[in-house]
């Protein structure tokens, strides 16, 4: 069928910021979608509020609009821009609820607007699990048994009827949030009581616990002719009753017998036909049970997934790209294979290689937190290696995890072996593989450990025969004793040279020098959907050691680009976005582009970015390999975040040509010590600081420095470990914690600038010429990571001097460490001294939001300046001066993590960011919060209890709220200091002074607005369930002063004036 | 379940281009010849290599790791193992599956089939993509490069050669509702449509409705399973059988089974089907893999063998009357010859009488045709799938609404001549 011609016009909605379940594998297809449908000739509109993605470049669409993603703000732009029709499954979740919306309310309709993709009575067959049962059972697919519950009542009577255990799951939530397995009553009823709070629409689905079953996905596409095709099944290695997102999974299925895998298939076919998802791809869920193979229907997303962007990058087959193809109208056989060239799109992938993707978690991060998984996801990104065997590919993930592992262990990194070693098997858990191994060194045997995970005994199996090697290796204590043979086996194996080397007692590379003199040898071959049977013409490679390589390099001009690796807090999408823009710009200047990467979410990870990708972990190993076959003319690190920065130095010393910005400068700045010399040369103030290496040094320097005080271990990014101590007894607690853990040889102490404010700048160099990309006004003051605090573009209230001293010092800094391409530097500004907290002389978080507020793409311009050119040749010699003002705002994910408190510090914990656009502060801030899902509020009762020290500088605030209508609930503290200065208050009770406390209120839902201010270090219990509470039943909160006035600045706003929608190209023009 | 220990014992495989490559032995230690070929299909290799098509082929499985799932005594396309020999990336140490019963390595060692494994198979398959399919040679006893060659020269391959003559039944026997089965494995059918449970359907009862004759070139138990369930009484007769005894039987369809090597090395089968085409033109006919090639042949038609043939379970297939697109199981090296007209319709060459019904999309190649007049229809892939996706069993159905047309029109033709 030829495309549609009646349509012209086409939205793709976005997923909004980085969350956990929701990443940028939703950049990948949002970024595809626009591609493949300005490739047929239609205009695209795209609506999302994450600046750090790819897919709102300019470029990508006729028009972006980075705009809160409500239904009112997204009628808005409909009716501006009248787009005939809207494309709902590429922006995840919220973006097909979002559409849903949409539809209901009518806006659709009424501007003429045809949903794309999936209709409206398939998305609700979907999702909605009553309509969902009954299309299965019409099908005789065989389900999981359950029922609905609306009240806690319901809940008892449905768990009477199926019996113990239960999982449940809240309706219409993201990721399984609130998700949960009981197996007593008693966990049963806390689980409903949570599920029910948590959905949107107060239900809960209570279903028979299919636990411990065998756990499969497909990926399924369906064109307008109904033919339907399987892109790729997954087998997930953990069993049901852990979140696939937070499951290890291996691509294809491996304990299926083709019968079996048929049926499977036949039932995925009967499911998307009878849901009606008409085009595009949906991924379909099954459980298998290991003994009797009975399969059930475990749910279906009728939209691109976060597995199918994996099985994309697992096959080779765009799902996103071809499924927007056919969201108009084009047929699977009308679309070539891109790979192939000569066969279409109407062929289901076939492999000759195994795929493993392992999560990433981030437990570390939220103390307190049972890291037990669960049928609610909790990881934070994702790592997937390709190998010729599962062995292979398994211990490739793994040490692409950058974890600080090798492997499966033998990597002299092992956590002692726990005394509940039983109990580790049989928990899900992060670090479940390696107590495997440990089992298997005990002896134990493969079948015992299947039976206390649950994990199928084929894998335990595929583990043994890698541990088996292990302790053939570490039997070998000389050079001579490793021979071809073992190298080669063990290789085969997927052992990196560093295991090799703790085992056998050598460094890696005199391994790495060994094994090349004996032959053994990494060789690259083709990712071709095809398993070999058709020439592949994209270089898309992943190495393993055999015979015979693939990887033919050209003899271009080139450079490669080491990519950031799995997701984790503080090194996300903003570095995806920055690689991405690299390979434009080589491919600009005619280069070509060499992406290095292991992250099956992202946009730098589809073989269309770049010229030549490898799909490898980012190890010392691993990208020597690439480098020595292909002969880079550079290299560039500093684009990917610490992944790539922390292997410079190494690559460097092995003669691989960095370019841009010296391995030498970039390790200058994070030396802390050579780095306060510079300061000291070039006479730029700093806060002052310490390096201690014992618990003795460290109190030294706290007095001369005088608390408070900011510790953190060196070399760390995001501020992991980082905190403020106020007085000796915290620091001797953290320099003990600090050194069990081994956290840093030595521990940093900084004068903590209390109450400063704090700024960003992300500056240019081409060596001789620096220019400003923008100047970040943090909005919550230092002692909060920055990449967690709020900002705003332009600064609203430094004054020109300050800022201009920023820009002297900016340009002195990149003078003095040669910078050759990005530049961050973090100011803080007290008293109006300026400081330099920081510097980084590479792209830092902050680069895309800069970018898409100017309307240049600084990574784009540094990667050019990298391979020679010029600011001046490049065009940008001045900093761009722009009327409208931009607000970012952090994304947290505490919403997952029940037992944390939600305050920010020196630590970062936020995901995701979005942005907020207009030409007011209030507004833009405003929207920034509407879309970071912290809504303010026009009308209602705030609760304020705040800290001695912000009394005073929130009177005036308070005030404002009063006069804008709002009843002030307040704390006794708080309600006196308020009475004093003439603002009416109502005093409400802490917990535990009497009833209704403010707990209650919140839990009530009587309160609109939380502002809690954290009083030290003590108190604390009823503030941090008083925030928790906010959070779960969704109630605006803020934790800073700085943050509480920028609120109510927003509010006003909003009643003052109205919310207006504009598009980046009316905003550059 | 047990875990079979590593020998590490070597094996060789050599191609006829002279290219070799080391590996490591499973399944039973000796020699090997026959053609190189490869499969792509991931999942089934335990009905691959029991296919009779593969009877005389070395079949290199391009998914790396084979044997995960173990064997069973259900899923089997004939009684034996067919390949010549058997090549994989990884032979699994350790099977894991609710219905196995036993691993490969010991399926193979016990049928006395030579297996190597631990070799580039990325490689080999490459090499046979660009060179086409070669004879080959596995050895796990002789490591002599001249003398492996020179065993390789002496094999006188596929062309040309009657391989159906190994694998047809040596007599004819009675398949589905009334027949006593012989194997009852072979009676293991999964459901088509919508899916269901694996079913026994245990014979006895009275005869099923039709009555279908299938020439054995080579026949797959998955085409009788699906015959039977759709209540067809089957008469498999040996592909040695002349057309008056077929006729004899009386049938009220006659079926072309799937079969192994090049369709000119059977010439007695296909004088065999001109015979019945003749004699009764208004039967209902299905032929499948090597019985399209050999209608094709008998109609006047070419066949020509392919570079490297066409073997997995993913090949897209584009029914030219609906639009619709089938995935497919493919398992052949030679295909009838057909090309496009000066208005770009499709024509089997030679046979103005034939229309072309399906194409390969990858290649452009026959997939199936009908004859313009008759109930004469054939594929050359393999709806009966098994391995692979189950998208094209409406073709049987077809046969079967021919066989019931053809019944009926007998009945009308019986009424109108009584009543004259």
């Amino acid at each position: 069928m030829p495309k549609r011609t009646d349509i012209k016009k086409i939205m793709i909605i976005g997923s909004g910021p980085i969350v956990i379940g929701q990443a940028c594998e939703f950049d990948y297809s949002g970024t595809q979608a626009c591609k493949a449908l300005r490739e047929e000739g239609y205009e695209v509109v795209l609506v999302n509020s994450n600046p750090a993605t790819i897919m709102t470049d300019p470029e990508m669409a006729e028009r972006v609009y980075l705009e809160p993603l409500t239904p009112e703000l997204v009628a808005k732009i409909i009716e501006k821009e009248r787009p005939q029709a809207l494309l709902s499954t590429m922006g995840g979740q919220t973006a097909l609820n979002l559409s849903v919306a949409l539809a209901d309310s009518g806006v659709l309709e009424k501007f003429g607007v045809e949903l794309i993709g999936a209709k409206l009575e398939a998305i609700r067959k979907a999702e909605d699990r009553e309509k969902f049962g009954r299309s299965m059972q019409k099908i005789g697919l065989d389900l999981v048994r359950g029922d609905y519950a609306r009240d806690v009542e319901q809940a008892r009577e449905v768990v009477g009827r199926i019996g113990l255990p239960v999982i449940i799951r809240p309706s219409f939530t993201l990721g399984g949030t609130g998700g949960g397995i009981a197996d007593t009553p008693e966990n049963f009823l806390e689980a409903a009581k949570r599920g029910l709070a948590l959905s949107p629409i107060s239900e809960i689905l209570i279903e028979e616990s299919v636990v411990g079953w065998k756990e499969y996905e497909l990926e399924v596409m369906r064109d307008l002719k109904d033919n339907v095709v399987i892109i790729c099944s997954i087998e997930n290695f953990d069993p049901m009753g852990i979140h696939t997102g937070d499951s290890i999974t291996v691509a294809p299925a491996q304990t299926l017998t083709d019968k079996e895998y048929q049926r499977m298939r036949d039932a995925a076919l009967a499911v998307i036909r009878e849901i009606g998802v008409e085009t595009g791809g949906s991924n379909i869920q099954f459980a298998v049970h290991p003994e009797t193979g009975r399969m059930v229907i475990i749910e279906m997303n009728p939209r691109v997934s976060r597995s199918s962007a994996l099985a994309s990058k697992a096959t080779g087959f765009p799902i996103a790209k071809i499924a927007a193809k056919l969201s108009v109208g084009l047929t699977l056989d009308e679309i070539p294979n891109d790979i192939t060239r000569k066969t279409p799109a109407s062929f289901e992938p076939t492999i000759d290689y195994v795929v493993v993707k392992i999560p990433r978690f981030t437990f570390d991060k939220f103390p307190g937190t049972d890291d037990t998984l669960t049928v609610q996801m909790k990881s934070v990104g994702e790592v997937m290696a390709i190998g010729r065997t599962f062995k292979e590919a398994l211990q490739k993930a793994l040490r692409g995890l950058e974890t600080n592992r090798y492997g499966l262990g033998a990597d002299g990194r092992e956590i002692a072996a726990p005394e509940n070693l039983l109990a580790q098997l049989k928990r899900p858990n992060a670090d479940r593989v390696f107590y495997i191994r440990q089992a298997l060194l005990d002896g134990m045997e493969p079948e015992r450990i299947s039976e206390l995970s649950k994990i199928d005994a084929w894998f335990i199996y595929q583990m043994k025969e890698i541990v088996e090697m292990e302790e053939r290796l570490a039997k070998i204590r000389t050079s001579v004793g490793l021979t071809a043979e073992v190298l080669r086996a063990a290789k085969r194996m997927g052992f990196s040279d560093y295991q090799i080397g703790t085992l056998c007692g050598m460094e890696q590379l005199d391994v790495r020098r060994l094994r090349k003199s004996r032959g053994v040898q990494a060789v690259f071959k083709r990712v071709d959907t095809c398993g070999g049977e058709f020439e592949a013409h994209t270089p898309y490679l992943y190495s393993t050691y055999e015979t015979e390589d693939e990887s033919w390099p050209t003899r271009r001009r080139k450079v490669m680009i080491l990519g950031s690796g799995p997701n984790r807090i503080g090194q996300g999408i903003e570095f995806d976005y920055c690689c991405v823009q690299a390979a434009f710009a080589l491919r600009e200047e005619g280069f070509e582009s060499i992406m290095v990467n292991s992250n099956p979410e992202t946009v730098s990870t589809d073989y269309d970015i770049s010229d030549r990708l490898y799909f490898e972990p980012l190890t010392l190993e691993d990208v020597l390999n690439i480098v020595e076959l292909e002969k880079p003319e550079g290299v560039i690190v500093q684009f990917g975040g610490q992944t790539p920065l922390k292997l410079a130095v190494p690559l460097a010393e092995q003669g691989v040509p960095i370019i841009g910005t010296s391995p030498a400068s970039i390790d200058l700045a994070e030396d802390r010590e050579r780095f306060g010399k510079l300061m000291l040369e070039l006479g730029i103030a700093h806060p002052e600081y310490g390096i201690a290496y014992n618990l003795k040094q460290a109190q030294e320097i706290a007095a001369r420095i005088g608390y408070p005080v900011l510790v953190r271990p060196s070399y760390v990014l995001g501020g992991q470990s980082m905190v403020i101590v106020y007085d000796d007894q915290s620091l001797i607690r953290y320099m003990k914690s600090a050194i069990d853990a081994s956290l840093g040889k030595s521990i940093l102490i900084d004068d903590y600038l209390e109450a400063a404010v704090e700024v960003d700048v992300d500056a240019i160099s081409d060596g001789k010429l620096t220019v400003i990309g923008g100047i970040m006004q943090h909005i919550e003051e230092a002692g909060i990571h920055s990449g967690d605090s709020a900002c705003v573009m332009p600064p609203h209230t430094l004054d020109a001097e300050i800022l201009e001293q920023m820009r002297q010092v900016t340009r002195e800094l990149a003078r003095a460490l040669e910078v050759k391409g990005l530049i961050n530097i973090q100011f803080a500004v007290k008293d109006h001294k300026l400081y330099v907290l920081e510097v980084n002389p590479r792209a830092s978080r902050t680069v895309p939001y800069v970018s898409k507020t100017i309307g240049i793409s600084l990574a784009k311009l540094a990667a050019k300046v990298m391979i020679g050119r010029t600011l001046e040749e490049l065009g940008f010699t001045k900093e761009r001066k722009i009327k409208h003002i931009s607000v970012k705002e952090s994304v947290l994910p505490f919403i997952k993590f029940p037992n944390v408190d939600i305050l920010l510090g020196p630590e970062m914990k936020s995901t995701g960011e979005v942005i907020g656009l207009g030409h007011d502060y209030g507004i833009s801030y405003a929207k920034a919060q509407i879309s970071a899902g912290n809504a303010l509020p026009m009308e209602g009762s705030v609760a304020v209890s705040l800290a001695d020290k912000d009394k005073t500088a929130l009177l005036p605030g308070i005030r404002k709220l009063v006069k804008l209508g709002f009843r002030i609930y307040a704390t006794q503290g708080t309600h006196e200091s308020l009475k004093k200065n003439g603002v009416k208050s109502e005093r409400v009770f802490k917990v535990g002074e009497g009833t209704p406390n403010i707990v209650d209120l919140i839990n009530d839902n009587k309160i609109s607005l939380l502002i809690n201010t954290p009083m030290g270090e003590k108190s604390q219990y009823d503030a941090a369930a008083m925030r928790r509470g906010a959070l779960t039943r969704g109630i605006p909160y803020v934790t800073t002063t700085s943050g509480a006035i920028a609120a109510i600045d927003g509010i006003e706003a909003l009643k003052k004036g109205r919310l207006e929608v504009t598009s980046l190209q009316e905003y550059y023009a | 379940m047990t875990r079979i220990k590593k020998q590490n014992k070597r094996a060789v495989l050599v191609i006829e281009d002279g290219r070799t490559f080391q590996g490591t032995s499973f399944g039973a230690e000796g020699e090997a010849l026959g053609e190189v070929v490869f499969n792509t299909s991931m999942t089934g290799y335990q009905e691959i290599i029991c296919d009779p098509s593969y009877n005389g082929q070395i079949v290199t499985m391009t998914y790396p790791h084979i044997g995960n799932t173990g064997v069973n005594p259900t899923d089997i396309e004939s009684s034996k193992i067919q390949v010549a020999g058997f090549v994989v990336r990884e032979n699994s140490g350790y099977h894991s599956n609710w219905r196995a019963t036993g691993s490969l390595d010991e399926y193979l060692h016990q049928a006395g089939v030579v297996g190597i494994e631990d070799l580039d198979t990325r490689a080999l398959t490459l090499h046979i993509r660009e060179k086409g399919a070669m004879k080959g040679i596995i050895s796990t006893v002789d490591f002599n490069y001249e003398s492996l060659m020179n065993k390789l020269y002496k094999f006188p391959g596929l062309v040309g050669r009657d391989l159906v003559k190994n694998v047809t039944t040596e007599k004819s026997y009675l398949y589905g509702p009334g027949a006593e089965p012989e194997n009852p494995a072979a009676y293991y059918i999964y459901t088509p449509g919508a899916p269901g449970e694996l079913q026994n359907r245990p014979a006895g009862g009275n005869h099923g409705k039709h009555y279908v004759v299938a020439i054995d070139c080579g026949i797959k138990f998955n085409i009788l399973r699906i015959l039977s369930f759709f209540d067809c009484t089957v008469i498999v007769v040996p592909a040695s059988y002349g057309s008056a005894e077929i006729l004899s039987l009386n049938p009220d369809g006659l079926f072309i089974s799937n079969g192994p090597g090049d369709p000119e090395g059977v010439p007695y089968v296909i004088e065999t089907l001109r015979e019945i085409l003749q004699v009764q033109p208004e039967l209902p006919v299905f032929g499948i893999c090597l019985g399209i090639q050999l209608l094709g042949l008998a109609f006047g038609g070419k066949t020509f063998k392919l570079k490297f043939g066409h073997r997995g379970a993913n090949h897209p297939v584009l029914d030219l009357a609906t639009g619709k697109i089938e995935i497919t199981t493919q398992n052949h090296g030679f295909a009838v010859a057909g090309s496009k007209d000066a208005q770009g319709a499709w024509q089997i060459d030679n046979c103005p009488d034939l229309e072309v019904t399906h194409i390969n999309l990858n290649d452009q190649t026959i997939e199936g045709f009908r004859h313009k007049s008759r109930p004469v229809y054939c594929v050359q892939y393999h709806p009966e799938s098994s391995a692979g996706p189950h998208d094209s069993w409406y073709l049987f159905q077809r046969f079967i609404r021919h066989i019931e047309e053809h019944k009926a029109a007998l009945v009308g033709s019986a009424a109108g001549a009584a009543s004259a």
